[in-house]
């Protein structure tokens, strides 16, 4: 009997809280579905979770009053080729530094694991003044190149790389394959999940990324998204169901993957917290 | 011999780009910032470069916008830290008792997380509405039995920055249960199993079992919500550009208006350094209670 009680406590505890939560996300989807004046008015009610009579006109006015589409492409060109040069390049220093023998190895690794603390905001103010001398504001370049190589990537790569087998080369060596063959015909095949972890890592990273596009764009020409909805969110008339409309267009791509790829990221997280 | 050769060339080929990379856009703006911040450079200046010495730093320290944004970074990490880990500890205990929906109720917790923080920020905006019909007003109104009277949470001096510091922890606070979760997980059952038996109650177990075992993955998540403490700019740009009244400005805010009203490369750079050394000093106290750890065990 108490242990009876004592379960449905957690499960009405548990419920509340997942309620809690969850009213953010509902009420932007609800918010979008309904008229503009009625979402504020609204808010302050159960209302503000029932659409009553739903429609798509919000997602039809974000098209007609900015240039949504533009600014998606914007964040799917930048960030897609963040995650998939970064894929590359990362896991390629990876595995020199995990399994090969080179004079400077040691010093660099550590010198990689050091680089790992600075965030982009202790860099972003040198950043920004060398793109501005180099007459990159305001292009893709400056949203894309600095941001390809990244410590924490190599890290995580690095500590997957150094715990596979090293039979799996051995045989390859011995049949006289190349460095490089091996790489790609043995190493990346085993490593689906670290790739994995590391490509949904670095996308949700950049599809987010607000600091760094708002002080290098400056017209809406290579806008990503999260500066979009600030200015969006800033454009007169004030009509929140356009903007909450933007806001769940904004989220889908990111929700989706996190929901497909759930495994992998959650392993990545849990990954993260074991450095230091 | 020749074999070791070949692989040197053939390993400083593989880590070039990413070795190249991290010179060129983190290493050297690095050191670039603590270059610039000895200077009096600014875009757009007639005044000729000059080393200036510590006068950047001296300007500043002495700077009352600048010493309210170290403080209400101070003040937000001294509060979102024990709040945000509390809870997330408790949802991971919550979900570490084998509920049924358990991984339904993970992937809810955990959802904010994937927004992008510039998208919170405008959604909470409309949730801290003013007037009665505001949707936290209401519902505050709602708890209180018709209470409370209704705030303009964004421009009240004192409510600005907890209300930015509650968004802040909802989106944040999956995260570290994720991890924390994973952390119980990793708990031998045995150990609890044990205990119960030599009959310690709840409390007891989790004090002297649960607590203990979680140290690691406690210190990394505490540690890790410091820094973001310190990183706080988005929510802040978006909902109250810092105020009112300095309430809720940053030293990342702080550092982006020195950079782009007044164009003040050095300042800026100056407060980038001081910034880093928070980063710094926080990573250190990490290193070393983790360091601890592995002493005592």
């Amino acid at each position: 009997m108490k242990h009876l009680l004592r379960r449905s406590l957690d499960y009405l505890l548990v419920t509340t809280l997942a309620l809690l939560f969850l009213a953010p996300v509902v009420m932007m989807l609800v918010g979008s579905l309904k008229p503009d004046q009625r979402v504020l008015v609204e808010a302050g009610s159960l209302a503000a979770f029932i659409p009553g009579e739903a429609s798509l006109q919000n997602y039809a006015d974000v098209f007609a009053r900015s240039d949504f589409l533009r600014f998606l492409l914007n964040s799917l060109l930048i960030t897609g080729t963040i995650v998939a040069t970064g894929l590359l390049v990362n896991s390629l220093a990876a595995y020199a530094f995990a399994r090969l023998q080179w004079r400077g190895r040691d010093l660099l690794f550590n010198l990689v694991l050091a680089l790992m603390i600075l965030p982009l905001e202790a860099i972003a103010v040198p950043l920004f003044y060398q793109v501005a001398l180099l007459g990159l504001r305001d292009t893709y370049t400056a949203q894309i190149l600095p941001f390809i190589a990244n410590a924490f990537a190599i890290y995580l790569f690095y500590s997957f790389f150094i715990g596979l087998p090293r039979e799996l080369e051995e045989a390859a060596r011995l049949d006289g394959a190349s460095t490089l063959r091996i790489f790609f015909s043995i190493i990346v095949p085993n490593s689906k999940p670290v790739f994995a972890s590391v490509a949904i890592l670095t996308f949700l990273m950049w599809w987010g990324s607000y600091l760094w596009p708002l002080m290098v764009t400056i017209g809406p020409a290579v806008r990503p998204l999260p500066v979009a909805i600030a200015s969006f969110y800033t454009l007169p008339p004030l009509q929140w169901g356009d903007i909450l409309a933007f806001g769940v267009m904004m989220v889908s791509p990111a929700l989706l993957i996190f929901l497909l790829f759930q495994r992998w990221f959650v392993r990545g997280v849990a990954a993260s917290a074991i450095k230091g | 011999m020749r074999r070791f050769r070949d692989q040197n060339s053939v390993a400083l080929l593989m880590a070039a780009p990413a070795l190249l990379g991290l010179t060129l856009f983190v290493l050297l703006p690095f050191l670039l910032a603590l270059a610039l911040s000895f200077t009096n450079l600014r875009l757009g200046s007639p005044l000729p470069l000059e080393f200036v010495g510590l006068e950047q730093y001296r300007r500043i320290f002495t700077d009352p916008a600048f010493l309210h944004a170290l403080g209400n970074n101070l003040l937000f990490a001294a509060v979102v830290v024990p709040l945000q880990t509390a809870l997330a500890l408790g949802l991971a205990l919550l979900l570490n008792r084998g509920l049924k929906g358990t991984v339904l109720f993970r992937t809810l917790f955990f959802m904010p997380v994937v927004f992008p923080m510039s998208l919170v920020a405008v959604v909470w905006v409309l949730i801290f509405a003013p007037g009665p019909d505001g949707m936290l007003n209401a519902f505050l109104d709602q708890l209180s039995f018709g209470h409370w009277q209704p705030r303009d949470f964004l421009r009240d001096r004192q409510l600005a920055l907890p209300a930015i510091m509650l968004l802040s922890i909802w989106q944040g606070a999956g995260f570290q249960m994720v991890i924390l979760l994973a952390g119980l997980q990793a708990i031998p059952c045995e150990l609890d199993e044990a205990a119960a038996l030599d009959g310690a109650g709840r409390w007891q177990r989790f004090r002297h079992i649960t607590l203990p075992q979680l140290r690691n993955p406690l210190i990394f998540v505490m540690l890790v919500t410091t820094i973001l403490a310190f990183r706080l700019f988005d929510q802040v740009q978006i909902m109250t550009r810092g105020g009112p009244d300095y309430a809720t400005t940053t030293v990342m805010y702080e550092t982006v208006q020195a950079l782009f009203t007044r164009q003040e490369v050095a300042r800026a750079s100056a407060m980038t350094v001081v910034f880093f050394l928070l980063v710094l000093a926080v990573t250190l106290l990490q290193r070393r209670l983790l360091k601890q750890e592995r002493e005592v065990s």
